[in-house]
């Protein structure tokens, strides 16, 4: 026991830790944010994984064709807005099930990505570190938020973005007021499964653009396995936030955290079970959610789609 | 609402009946029919353009698809196969479906039966059909436990179960793979014949695998008829028994269920934990069956079954005979893609396939849904 706890101590005074740990919440965190903004208006968007995946496969496409990070992003943007358009249009506008509508789309994207890799397989490479002077040299937590991969600079204005959209806007006011009660928003005179549409587009940019981050920033290259769940596990941060931005940030770090672990604990000279701790980050996804998301409120509508007349 | 605040004559509300006249029931199946075949034939195209667009030859992928289902010799039986566990796992998740309680980690405690079942099937000696009978049990137990945590932290702490049992099926998969490479657990004690040792069990002996029907050529595993009854019962359970019509009324309306005296938390967990069982023995049955490794049990030995089982059941809307049907179909797919190697056309195209078939499914019921509500809008509209 006592050697878990010298382990302990050897990871958190260490600055590579938190160095993955910033990478790993930053992809968290952009998918994250659009969720956030999706679950708020009522859905459950399981199809972030998959929007998420085909940003990281167009991401490395538009760095095959162009050679260029910039367009990288902008195609993985693009196709997490394609991936988001199914899911909006199908759960939104034709009222199908939205999780059936979810877990086909990730189907979807994964058998479409695979295909296409081992068709086409692109060639890219991680975009080059960007230290900003002087904040960076802040001991322990300084490289890690201010020595990365470009891309990742991205998610720090969105995060307030985000929130200025969700309180701070009209279009904020409807979409969450579509989220908790959506006849009555109806009778108010706001398209309800519009506003859903919207926001689910906005997940698809945030997620898409994550993986192209996830690409282009961090791995370098695309794999199948390259989200690997993670898109999962930022949905789950979203429930362990509560549905609030600052939450929402907070369980990012947090499974980020917990993910860093798993890869720094064998650098620093320790052995633990490689299969043990790859399922830790699940694990205390699911202990944390249990003793913290009971404090908070689900929008009310969440997961409930809206036909007019109904209820 | 004006409609019920203004008191109306009773002869009234006959009007609008008179007025729009219900459409016929034949052309109402027509059209639903035509709107199928037009999806179907949406999706396939899709997928024939993506094959073209990199430069395969799409008559040859659907020919290889159907060879490698159907036409072939041999190949209908190794169809029935795949589709045995996909049948098991969808009835479970048909009545959790109907009582309202979502669960998509069916690849997860399909994991768990087919972890403990294997453990079960090589360390327990004794007579061949008691072994069977026990690792069958002992795996659908396990699947139940699985999706138990998931039902038991719903009710204690009303944690999302969508969540819990889509982030249990990674832990699953882990837990399995470590018990997979420890010698006390499940990995296979070393032999001089076999070079690799890695993460992978003993196979089942020879008198604990389940027999295998013979039909001109096509052999599959005796499970298939007991899963046709398995389907035969859970339709007449939902049809004919108090019980199911509970769980229907749970998943309707929990609050009139609840007042009626049906209670949330017993079905709600009742239901889990027989969708979880029903996962479970689909491994067990995947692993004495011998169409899915060979008899052993590996990291990769789920493949996915438990997904597409779950959208079995999401497509066929949870209609026993439905699941019967698009099971079968779904496991062509997989049986198909087999023979896709022939064509150079990588199989992840099968899986193109099949997802574009789901979503092309959801389609023509969302639309009829969408027309029955206009029609009732504009009917009460009439009336005011």
């Amino acid at each position: 026991m006592g050697g878990f706890f010298s382990a302990i101590g050897d990871v958190v005074t260490n600055e590579v830790t938190y160095s993955g740990a910033m990478r790993f919440a930053a992809l968290l965190a952009f998918a994250a944010i659009g969720e956030t903004i999706a679950e708020k208006a009522g859905t459950l968007n399981i199809s972030l994984e998959g929007m998420v995946l085909g940003g990281a496969f167009a991401g490395a496409l538009g760095m095959h064709l162009t050679e260029s990070v910039t367009v990288g992003l902008i195609f993985a943007t693009v196709i997490g807005a394609l991936v988001a358009s199914v899911q909006a249009n199908m759960s939104h506008r034709l009222t199908a099930n939205q999780f059936v509508v979810g877990l086909a789309l990730n189907t979807l994207v994964l058998g479409i990505a695979s295909f296409l890799n081992t068709s086409i397989q692109p060639v890219s490479k991680a975009a080059h570190r960007f230290k900003i002077p002087g904040v960076a040299e802040i001991p322990l937590v300084g490289d890690a938020l201010f020595n990365q991969p470009w891309p990742l600079y991205l998610v720090y204005p969105m995060v307030p973005a985000a929130w200025w959209l969700l309180y701070r806007t009209r279009w904020g006011l409807e979409v969450r007021a579509v989220g908790e009660n959506p006849q009555s928003a109806d009778v108010s005179g706001i398209d309800v499964n519009k506003r859903r549409r919207q926001s689910i587009y906005i997940a698809g940019l945030t997620s898409g653009l994550g993986g192209g981050y996830l690409v282009l920033g961090q791995i370098g290259r695309f794999e199948d396995a390259v989200v690997g769940g993670q898109g999962f596990i930022a949905i789950a941060a979203v429930i362990f936030g509560g549905w609030t931005m600052r939450g929402v940030i907070g369980g990012c770090l947090l499974f980020g955290t917990v993910n860093s672990f798993r890869l720094t604990l064998p650098t620093v000279g320790h052995e633990l079970n490689s299969e043990l701790l790859s399922a830790a980050p699940f694990v205390v996804t699911i202990v944390t959610v249990t003793f913290f998301a009971h404090r908070t409120r689900e929008p009310r509508a969440l997961a409930q789609p809206f036909v007019r007349g109904l209820t | 609402m004006s409609e019920q605040q203004v008191p109306q004559p009773a002869a009234k509300s006959a009007e609008p009946a008179a007025t729009a006249p219900a459409p016929s029931r034949l052309r109402e199946a027509g059209v639903a029919a035509g709107m199928y075949l037009g999806c179907i034939a949406a999706a396939l195209l899709i997928s024939a353009v993506i094959v073209w667009l990199t430069g395969g030859s799409w008559q040859a992928v659907f020919s290889a698809l159907l060879d490698g289902s159907l036409r072939a010799p041999g190949r209908w039986g190794e169809t029935i196969g795949i589709a045995i566990p996909l049948v098991v796992v969808a009835l479970g998740t048909a009545i959790n479906g109907r009582a309202g309680v979502v669960n998509i980690g069916q690849e997860g405690q399909l994991m768990m039966g087919t972890a403990f079942a294997t453990y079960v099937g090589v360390r327990m000696g004794g007579p061949g059909p008691v072994v069977i009978v026990c690792l069958l049990i002992v795996g659908a137990l396990a699947g139940a436990m699985w999706a138990g945590i998931a039902s038991w932290l719903l009710y204690w702490r009303r944690v999302p179960e969508v969540l819990t049992t889509l982030l249990l099926i990674t832990v699953a998969s882990q837990i399995s793979g470590y018990a997979l490479k420890v010698d006390w657990l499940l990995l296979a004690p070393f032999r001089e014949d076999r070079s690799v040792r890695n993460q992978v069990s003993d196979q089942l002996a020879g008198d604990t695998r389940l027999p295998r029907i013979d039909i001109w050529g096509n052999d599959f595993p005796i499970s298939a008829i007991a899963v046709v009854l398995m389907a035969v019962i859970v339709f007449l359970l939902f049809k004919r028994s108090v019980w199911g019509f509970r769980m229907r009324m749970l998943g309707r309306n929990a609050r009139t269920a609840q007042r009626a005296g049906v209670s949330t938390v017993k079905y709600g967990t009742n239901a889990m934990l027989i969708s979880g069982a029903c996962a479970g023995l689909a491994g067990a049955l995947m692993l004495s069956g011998g169409d899915f490794g060979n008899y052993r049990f590996t990291p990769g030995f789920a493949n996915n079954i438990g997904w597409e089982g779950l959208l079995v059941a999401l497509v066929a809307r949870s209609h026993p005979v439905g699941i019967v049907i698009v099971a079968f179909s779904f496991a062509g797919l997989r049986a198909g893609s087999g023979f896709l190697a022939a064509t150079g056309v990588e199989r992840e195209i099968s899986q193109v396939v099949l997802a574009l078939l789901v979503l092309a499914l959801l389609v023509p019921p969302a639309i009829l849904f969408i027309r029955e509500r206009r029609r009732a809008l504009s009917a009460t509209r009439d009336r005011t």
